[in-house]
């Protein structure tokens, strides 16, 4: 009982990290209706970005993690100004080809600057265990798990609350019509790349605390189990790539749990498969009542 | 107050509107008459910078709007009411008229006229906390409307008010285009329902395949044996 407490705390430490990049992709699809496949890489850039801060300046978890934030959003933008922003009317396949290849290009440019070589994340969170219940869980699951809550909150204040956000959801329902407004759509589409780059950014720094080693290919995997948590949950849908996340972190470390460790990456595509099949519309899927 | 002076517009390949021009003065309600794919949505989505004219001028007031960017043209007084409502079906009815304020920055201006709208529509009032997407199409439209009048326009844009409704809500939306007018904004209604649009309007146009073949006052387009024949069901 207390080891299923432990792992549930992994699993959701894991699904934190899997839900701040599902929101990304969820946001960016929902607004451009583009699977950004460069997003796994903003990720692996905002590990990065907090490793050269922390062993340079020797800064602090905090610090480190809102410097990878400001600095992915940053590049989110870029990227979106640079490569997508022309392919507004292209096909879909134009514009998804061409994620595929900043990806490529993001991967491969880290890799001629710093080479391949994986590195050591500095302990930037101390490291101590906490007792719940007979189950000792560490700090750092419990610190990491209230970060993500917090932005998770904060995102749903900007979607909800604030002018922004209020213009992304009404240029991701209709961009004709949010023109109509007054609303400027390619700040908004900009606005929700910087959001989404940031929320990859922090997930960077937080893998690299949680797991200490990063690669500058450490993107790909988790880019592509975050896909899935977006399309578990329903691709387009804030609070379903939050849970997709968490159901996906679970379901994994249950697998790993109960003996089945070297099955953990073959989970996340059984559970893409059946969903796929059984309901491709995700958990949280638009099936919206709209009368004409 | 609104000058379009021999406008080119394409889409695509389809020279949808050809050397059209029209004008509409301050306090007006102008209609533009016509049938389906004659162009009508098509001047209006250029007039609110939607689509951008190849050719020909688009003076309001004294600026030239043609070509310009969409978010200018709200800002300048401009409001469009598009076609098929439109409404931001993913949000409440409140955030919707919210929206239609977005440029503002005048909160005590935003909040007066969120009570001018409610109480020209008191179904909005009701329902201000409802999903739009749940609304009724004639609610819907009440919402449209409500939201453009939001940005506080000196011009109102309005395709197709009449599209699918209920007779008895036609008039209902009728009224309040008239009453609007009344209160000062100046109204350019492109309609297919041709009888009700020139029993309110002051001038009318009649567009066909891009063309504008016919204009006048509203009464005499009414007694006109053409537009009776091909517009009024023939009498």
């Amino acid at each position: 009982m207390m080891e299923w407490l432990q792992q549930l705390v992994n699993g959701v430490s894991l699904g934190s990290i899997y839900a701040l990049i599902a929101l990304g992709y969820t946001m960016v699809y929902g607004i451009i209706k583009l699977i950004n496949f460069a997003h796994g890489d903003v990720f692996m850039l905002g590990a990065f970005i907090g490793f050269y801060a922390a062993i340079r300046w020797d800064i602090g978890f905090i610090p480190a993690l809102i410097l990878a934030m400001v600095i992915c959003s940053i590049i989110g933008v870029i990227i979106e100004r640079v490569a997508y922003k022309r392919l507004r009317g292209a096909t879909r396949i134009a514009a998804l080809i061409t994620a595929i290849g900043v990806s490529l290009f993001i991967e491969y440019t880290v890799i001629f600057f710093r080479g391949a070589k994986p590195e050591a994340y500095p302990e930037l969170l101390k490291e101590s265990y906490i007792d719940l219940f007979g189950a000792s869980i560490s700090s750092k699951s419990v610190l990491i798990i209230a970060v993500t809550i917090v932005l998770m909150l904060l995102l749903q204040f900007i979607v909800h609350k604030t002018k922004i956000g209020k213009a992304m959801r009404a240029v991701s329902h209709d961009a004709d019509a949010a023109r109509l407004m007054g609303i400027n759509v390619d700040n908004t589409i900009s606005a929700t790349f910087a959001i989404g780059s940031a929320l990859a950014g922090a997930a960077g720094v937080i893998f690299g605390v949680y797991y200490t080693r990063i690669d500058p290919l450490m993107g790909v995997l988790p880019g592509l189990k975050a896909f899935i948590a977006a399309v578990l949950g329903g691709i387009g849908s804030i609070p379903g790539a939050a849970v997709g996340g968490y159901v996906l972190g679970v379901v994994e470390t249950i697998v790993s749990a109960v003996g089945f460790s070297l099955w953990r990456d073959a989970a996340a595509f059984v559970i893409l498969i059946l969903i796929l099949i059984l309901r491709p519309a995700g958990i949280f899927g638009k099936n919206a009542r709209e009368k004409v | 107050m609104l000058k379009v002076n021999n406008i080119d517009v394409f889409y695509g390949n389809i020279h949808a509107l050809k050397g059209v021009s029209l004008e509409v003065n301050e306090g007006e309600i102008v209609t533009l008459i016509g049938a389906n794919g004659a162009g009508k949505s098509t001047l209006l989505k250029t007039l609110s910078g939607l689509l951008k004219p190849k050719n020909g001028e688009i003076t309001y007031q004294t600026k030239q709007i043609g070509g310009k960017q969409a978010q200018m043209i709200v800002k300048s007084g401009i409001s469009h009411v598009p076609e098929g409502r439109r409404v931001f079906a993913n949000m409440s009815v409140e955030e919707n008229l919210e929206l239609g304020a977005y440029l503002r920055k005048d909160r005590e201006g935003i909040k007066k006229d969120l009570e001018n709208v409610f109480e020209l529509f008191p179904r909005l009032y009701e329902r201000r906390k409802q999903q739009s997407g749940t609304l009724s199409g004639g609610e819907q439209q009440m919402l449209a409307m409500g939201r453009a009048l939001m940005a506080k326009p000196k011009l109102l844009l309005l395709d197709e008010p009449s599209m699918g409704l209920a007779p008895l809500i036609v008039k209902q939306i009728f009224e309040i285009i008239k009453m609007v007018n009344s209160q000062g904004t100046t109204v350019l209604l492109v309609e297919q329902n041709a009888n009700m649009a020139l029993s309110i309007a002051n001038r009318a146009y009649v567009i066909e395949t891009g063309k504008i073949v016919l204009s006048g006052t509203a009464k005499e387009l009414q007694e006109s044996e053409k537009v009776k024949e091909a517009y009024l069901g023939g009498v």
